[in-house]
């Protein structure tokens, strides 16, 4: 039953979600912080997950923001709105993707001496 | 012979005091013009002949240090002079710094390349007061430092209201909390033994800072006629540090035998280079992983080696903390209901067997609480854990049979695959961000490491801070390839324990890596100085990401936390407006320094440029804008 409802609650703020507007997501992500512990490129790091083309759904971010289990401090909607949130979901999606490791002569080579 | 000497002087300074600022009690007592007794003064009252601090160097001499590092001060004068005259300013040889907080610091960071402690000297007042701070890293990195304090103990020897300020009555008392021991010698045999016995207890393990008060009066005044003839060096005895007893050793090493997934956890466990060959002996006999996460304390063991980092701490069914500082955090998480620690759960699986072995346990404070939340081991061996090695290694070999070895072998394939599988996933996450500026510390210890990799390099500054990239990407396999942080994470101890790294590492031609952290950097920069003083090379990278971050990031949970202001934590926590030019900075006290470099593609030839620099014997800084982890 549980389940069910949370299921329903989920589906819910899926379709709840706004549409993002990437440039002000952009804005916000450093504005608000979220660069401290996920970098300027959301690249991740010793203090949060990498987060740069995400393939976490929106729905499932925003519950994370919103709840989150690790280190993380919870941003209540009173400092952070549903479409703030959907505008750095939007921007976080629109990250470049990373060059594979072996095109990166640099990363290739660093463990030949 | 050295107290009637000091009255006489007492008169004769009496007598040459104009009357006019004299008590006016005392000015109808004395007519005599100070012109007519400097012809009958004599010689003596002029010189000192031998004086004590001379036999204070013939001790300090005996301790074997190469140097000594002070900001100069009064209290210390005869000392410091007789360093530089009687010593010939060799062995020790002075140091000078700019701040007592960088004299304990240099010591301390060159203490973890060397092996032994560096001497320092500071005032028993207010440079103690500036050096507190480093002092309280080193005892709870358990690094050993020699701190000489100089003191005016009797009132009579005093010069003027400064110096009746800059005495003290128990001048250690302000760092009992967090040395080893101390103690305030009143004669020049007592400072003897006192100076050896120091000596003997900041060795031994668990070691730590130590401090012993040179009073001015012995100083200056000279060697007793009557102890001329007696004073002697004593012998520094040589201390075995403590090994674990057989029972114990025995009892861990059933208990790692016979586990199905041991898990060793090392924090300061490598004293010496040794130390890492036998603790990668052990895991390979087991093959147990070794991790010395969270915090890197020491190098310990090869970080690519198949065994290092593998696995989870919280899969092992026995847990084998090797000097771990805080074996409690590294055994547990704290809950998102309370982050700040009151709410905690362990990590590790129900019914695994949990084992520490440490000198830790051997030395005791109270006050300070570097010593970490209580960990309800089930063994606690108090012993240092390098010393107790050989003899666990030798007990565990005894007791695998062929049936053990195979499980062990087939364990280890296991790891080896895993170890090839996180290479390959770390130089991938590395990629992200690649092309990005600021600048990634996954790409900057990659172009440092690309850089460095031909030499004889030797990184001495903390990991923490850049997300631990380059004990992710170089190959760390030497002892001296990495000492670890500041020990009690007070902030400043980065660009002085760089360059007193750097001096150790001088003599063995290595090439010294220091990524310094911003904000650590400008409490007490001088010390650039003192590394283009001295002709220290060393190469100094600046993760400079124009923050007090760490901070920053606290800021922003507490503002989230009252559901206020998440966008006001930069307030308080940002070095910028202005941006410092940290090439400038370098520049005015006499390094090489280039930057800001805010495109990673100009950072590859920068470090190279610098490198060069480096290798005709000075400091160089390069100074680069970086992602705030």
């Amino acid at each position: 039953m549980f389940k069910i409802v949370l299921a329903i609650g989920v589906l819910a703020l899926a379709q709840a979600a706004p549409p993002g507007d990437l440039e002000n997501g952009r804005r916000l992500f450093v504005k608000d912080g979220c660069y401290e512990c996920h970098g300027y490129a959301g690249q991740g790091g010793r203090d949060g997950a990498r987060l740069a083309k995400t393939t976490m759904p929106q729905a499932s971010f925003v519950r994370y923001v919103r709840r989150p289990s690790g280190a993380m401090p919870a941003f209540t909607q009173k400092v952070l709105s549903d479409q703030e949130l959907s505008d750095v979901y939007a921007f976080l999606k629109s990250l470049p993707a990373a060059k594979p490791a072996a095109e990166i002569p640099l990363l290739k080579n660093s463990r030949q001496r | 012979m050295a107290r009637s000497r000091r009255r006489f002087l007492q008169q004769a300074a009496a007598a040459l005091v104009p009357a006019a600022v004299r008590p006016q009690s005392d000015r109808s007592q004395t007519a005599v013009g100070p012109q007519s007794d400097l012809s009958q003064t004599p010689h003596s009252a002029y010189t000192v002949e031998r004086p004590g601090s001379d036999f204070m160097v013939d001790v300090l001499k005996s301790l074997g240090f190469e140097y000594v590092a002070a900001n100069p001060g009064s209290s210390f004068r005869g000392l410091h002079e007789s360093i530089i005259n009687y010593g010939g300013n060799a062995s020790p040889e002075l140091l000078t710094c700019c701040h007592e907080e960088s004299s304990v610091a240099m010591a301390h960071g060159y203490a973890k390349i060397e092996g032994k402690p560096m001497m320092v000297m500071a005032h028993g007042t207010v440079g103690l007061q500036h050096a507190s701070m480093a002092i309280y890293n080193a005892y709870a990195d358990r690094v050993p430092v020699y701190i000489v304090l100089g003191n005016i103990l009797d009132a009579n020897f005093r010069r003027s209201v400064v110096e009746w300020t800059h005495s003290v009555q128990d001048a250690a008392s302000m760092v009992r909390d967090y040395t080893k021991w101390d103690d305030a010698p009143v004669s020049l045999a007592h400072f003897a033994a006192s100076a050896v016995r120091a000596y003997k207890i900041a060795m031994t393990p668990a070691m730590g800072p130590v401090v012993l008060v040179a009073d001015a009066t012995l100083q200056e005044e000279p060697i007793p006629e009557h102890d001329r003839g007696t004073l002697r060096v004593p012998k520094l005895s040589a201390v075995a540090p403590p090994s674990a007893d057989s029972d114990a050793i025995n009892k861990v090493a059933r208990m790692l035998v016979a586990a199905e997934h041991p898990v060793i956890v090392a924090g300061r466990a490598a004293r010496t280079p040794k130390g890492v060959d036998l603790l990668v002996e052990l895991a390979e006999l087991l093959q147990a992983p070794v991790h010395d996460r969270p915090f890197r304390f020491r190098m310990n063991f090869p970080t690519r080696h198949p065994l290092y980092g593998v696995g989870a701490i919280a899969d092992g069914d026995v847990v084998l903390g090797l000097e771990v500082g805080d074996f409690w955090q590294a055994t547990h998480a704290q809950t998102p209901v309370n982050r700040t620690g009151m709410e905690s759960r362990p990590t590790t699986k129900s019914g695994a067997k949990l084992i520490t072995i440490s000198s830790a346990d051997l030395v005791s404070k109270s006050n300070y609480q570097d010593l970490g939340p209580y960990a309800d081991v089930d063994l606690a061996v108090a012993a240092d854990a390098e010393a107790s090695l050989p003899a666990l290694i030798e007990a565990c070999r005894k007791l695998i049979t062929a049936d053990r070895k195979r499980v062990f072998d087939e364990r280890g394939r296991r790891f080896a695959d895993e170890s090839a599988r996180s290479a390959q996933a770390t130089l991938d996450e590395a990629a992200w961000g690649w092309d990005a500026s600021p600048i990634t510390t996954a790409r900057l210890s990659a172009e440092i490491w690309d850089a460095v990799k031909k030499e004889d390099w030797s990184l001495v500054s903390d990991v923490t801070f850049l997300s631990y990239w380059p004990t992710r990407l170089w190959d760390f396999q030497k002892h001296y390839h990495y000492i670890g942080g500041q020990g009690a994470y007070g902030i400043g101890y980065g660009a002085p324990a760089a360059v007193g790294a750097a001096l150790a590492n001088r003599r063995h031609g290595r090439l010294t890596v220091n990524i310094q952290c911003d904000g650590d950097l400008n409490y007490a920069p001088g010390v650039l100085w003192t590394a283009a003083h001295h002709k220290i090379p060393l190469l100094t990278i600046m993760h400079n990401n124009r923050a007090y971050h760490q901070e920053r990031m606290y800021v922003h949970d507490m503002a989230a936390r009252a559901e206020r202001g998440i966008d006001r934590a930069n307030i308080g926590t940002a070095i910028t407006d202005p941006n410092i030019d940290y090439a400038a900075l370098a520049k005015a006290y006499g390094v090489y320094g280039v930057g800001p470099i805010e495109n990673p593609k100009d950072l590859g030839p920068a470090i190279r440029r610098a490198i060069e620099v480096v290798k005709k014997g000075e400091p160089a800084l390069v100074d680069v804008v970086t992602q705030p982890r």
